[in-house]
């Protein structure tokens, strides 16, 4: 149940004007198309993890959620009412992830994925946002970053981390607003607040590497809530910032952490949402995996032979680096360079089901997580199918979500990104080795 | 009423058919390059091809291969529907009378049997409407008319070739029913007959361009 406090925060009296205006502004040829002509064939419920792990209950399918709601929507041209916002509201946040498989099974090719975003847009003009996806958004108001972080309050992690692993590899450093370098990394706010491991593991890979590379100070924060909880203007100004940022300091590529919607809103949905005309980033965007796999092909980074996994390994394809991020071939590349058992998932690649904490679900906190759960069990019976020991996730969303299955299934594995395994088995030059003491 | 049919009547249709289907797509393709401009950048042949290709032959797609009866019989009501109008012999030979020229016909037995197996096909479709709740649930009234509308020209078309039931009858209402269906085509989800081939080829880039999934 809502609390009070987000009740207050919903609009009493609907705007039918203010819905016909969100409705209009992002109506076009493609959205005219897709609500006219779907042949209501039910392909796409196959498609859904969602109905497939809510016992093919129809009102999950992709077809009916748009049906009820931005079909709706615009055949009442903004005329709803109030539980008919609240009936979308859960629809469109705790029945899809915006994964986009269903476009995959759609005759027509239809975007049901961007459709949800409509509805997800009108529902948040009138304040029907899930609670705590709501207060993250608040945040990236007010911080630019999901968590609230402050700028002193990252600099200061990177500063303690640098200091941390300076005892592991000699000469590791995390070089802060470094103009005219290659790399800008840019990470999850949930790094520095309850990861900072993940900070120390991609400067020892780099250092590792001798990269140019540096932390930028602001525009840090490569993922992108309110892409998912509708604010479009938000959404656009967070990509922004991150593009200016990389602008200011004249460096030649942004690169992405283990994140698979920061992938998404970098690279692909960033430029449409801050307006570039050409659809295209500024600044040329590269996935941790992509240079992880560069790294290891090139062998930039070796692996120690001896201690290359042992135990069955599988690997989570991410909806948005695999399906939505084309890179799903590289992910396996990476996958034989660290592990000797590698399981495939069944389906996977670009097939792949989502995790079920996508689109937003993860951020939208423990309100959903019994729902959570029940959709996730999809996932959970590909990766015990597997019987892998590990799961490789280059995703902190998929992350969260496969460790939440793991207890509730008792998968009995482990979840891993790419960058922990790295630091545990590369080799390390005599050079950066600490001096003995 | 079998000369308006058959004279004024096939005109009529004709033009509202073409017409409508050319207003409709070149408004949207208006709409498309005011509102949609963005995606015009990301445009590519070669996926949009590809896009459309495996969506044309028989279980070319995963979701096809995922209900193998239904996407089979969805072949066949579709490769029926577009053959046996074009190329029966009696529309052929309407044809030369009128304008001197005519397709290809295919043998009439042929073309009976596909009509048959067309409204077998339509009967399926109509049955697995009714039967399968995540079908069920998305059909409107309209979507059992306009199926029944689409497999009555082709109804009593078989049943004229056959010379069951009044045969003039049957001729006025397979002509009737054909012209209300071509009528309706612009402006219903029968569109897709054209925009089928749009939609794929924007999914194709978006998604096969951009990030090299399949959409199939």
């Amino acid at each position: 149940m809502p609390d009070e406090k987000q009740l207050k925060a919903r609009i009493k009296k609907v705007n039918i004007k203010k819905i016909k205006n969100v409705l209009e502004t992002l109506d076009g040829a493609r959205i005219k198309t897709w609500l006219n002509i779907c042949a209501k064939c039910g392909l796409c419920a196959e498609s859904c993890f969602f109905y497939l792990a809510n016992d093919k209950n129809p009102e999950f399918s992709p077809a009916y959620k748009i049906k009820s709601t931005v079909g709706e929507m615009y055949k009442k041209k903004g005329d709803v009412s109030l539980p008919f916002l609240e009936a979308s509201m859960e629809a469109l946040w705790a029945r899809c992830t915006m994964c986009k498989r269903c476009s995959q099974f759609c005759p027509f090719g239809i975007d049901i994925a961007a459709m949800i975003t409509i509805g997800r847009s009108v529902c948040q003009s009138h304040g029907f946002v899930p609670e705590f996806l709501a207060k993250a958004v608040e945040n990236y108001r007010v911080s630019g970053n999901q968590m609230a972080l402050t700028k002193d309050d990252f600099i200061e992690t990177c500063e303690w981390m640098e200091e941390e692993t300076a005892d592991e590899i000699k000469g590791l450093t995390i070089p802060m607003d470094v103009p005219e370098v290659k790399f800008m990394y840019t990470l999850n706010a949930r790094e520095p607040m309850y990861y900072p491991q993940d900070i120390a593991q991609i400067a020892q890979i780099l250092t590792v590497a001798e990269e140019s590379w540096t932390m930028p100070s602001e525009g840090w924060e490569c993922t992108n809530l309110p892409m998912f909880a509708g604010d479009r203007t938000l959404a656009g100004i967070i990509v922004e910032n991150m593009y200016q940022k990389a602008r200011d300091l004249k460096v030649d590529k942004i690169l992405v952490t283990e994140c698979g919607h920061a992938y998404r809103s970098t690279k692909y949905e960033g430029p449409y949402l801050s307006g570039y005309p050409d659809g295209i980033p500024p600044i040329e965007i590269i996935h941790s995996v992509e240079l992880f796999c560069e790294y290891l092909e090139s062998g930039r980074i070796k692996i120690d032979p001896s201690k290359k996994l042992k135990e069955p390994v599988t690997y989570q394809d991410p909806c948005n680096v695999s399906r939505n991020g084309g890179l799903w071939d590289i992910g396996r590349i990476v996958m034989g360079y660290l592990a000797d058992d590698f399981r495939e998932m069944s389906p996977n690649k670009d097939y792949n089901h989502c995790c079920g904490g996508g689109g937003g679900y993860i951020p939208m906190g423990p309100e959903y997580r019994v729902k959570r759960m029940v959709s996730g069990k999809i996932k959970a019976e590909q990766i015990r199918k597997t019987g892998a020991k590990l799961v490789i996730v280059p995703c902190h969303n998929c992350f969260d979500q496969i460790n939440d299955l793991n207890e509730e299934y008792d998968l009995g594995i482990k979840s891993v990104s790419i960058k922990e395994v790295l630091c545990e088995i590369m080799m390390i030059p005599d050079k950066f080795k600490p001096d003995e003491e | 009423m079998y000369e308006f049919l058959t004279g004024a009547g096939v005109w009529i249709a004709f033009v509202i058919f073409a017409g409508g289907l050319f207003v409709r797509v070149a408004s949207l393709y208006g709409v498309s390059r005011q509102k949609d401009a963005v995606f015009y950048n990301h445009t590519n042949a070669f996926e949009a091809v590809k896009s459309i290709f495996y969506w044309l032959i028989p279980w070319g797609s995963i979701a096809a291969r995922t209900q193998p009866v239904f996407s089979s019989m969805v072949y066949l009501f579709h490769v029926s529907l577009i053959i046996v109008p074009l190329f029966l012999s009696a529309h052929n030979v309407l044809l030369q009378e009128a304008f001197g020229v005519g397709l290809w016909s295919i043998p009439d037995s042929v073309a009976d049997i596909m009509t048959a197996l067309m409204l077998v096909a339509g009967v399926f479709l109509f049955i697995r409407r009714l039967v399968r709740p995540e079908v069920r649930i998305l059909t409107e009234i309209r979507d059992y008319v306009l199926l029944v509308l689409t497999m009555l020209p082709f109804l009593t078309g078989l049943l004229a070739s056959l010379n069951i039931g009044p045969y003039k009858t049957m001729v006025i209402l397979h002509v009737l029913s054909g012209e209300i269906l071509l009528i309706l085509i612009p402006f219903t989800k029968l569109g897709h007959m054209i925009l089928f081939f749009f939609t794929r080829a924007f999914i194709g880039f978006e998604m096969g361009g951009r990030r090299g999934a399949r959409t199939w």
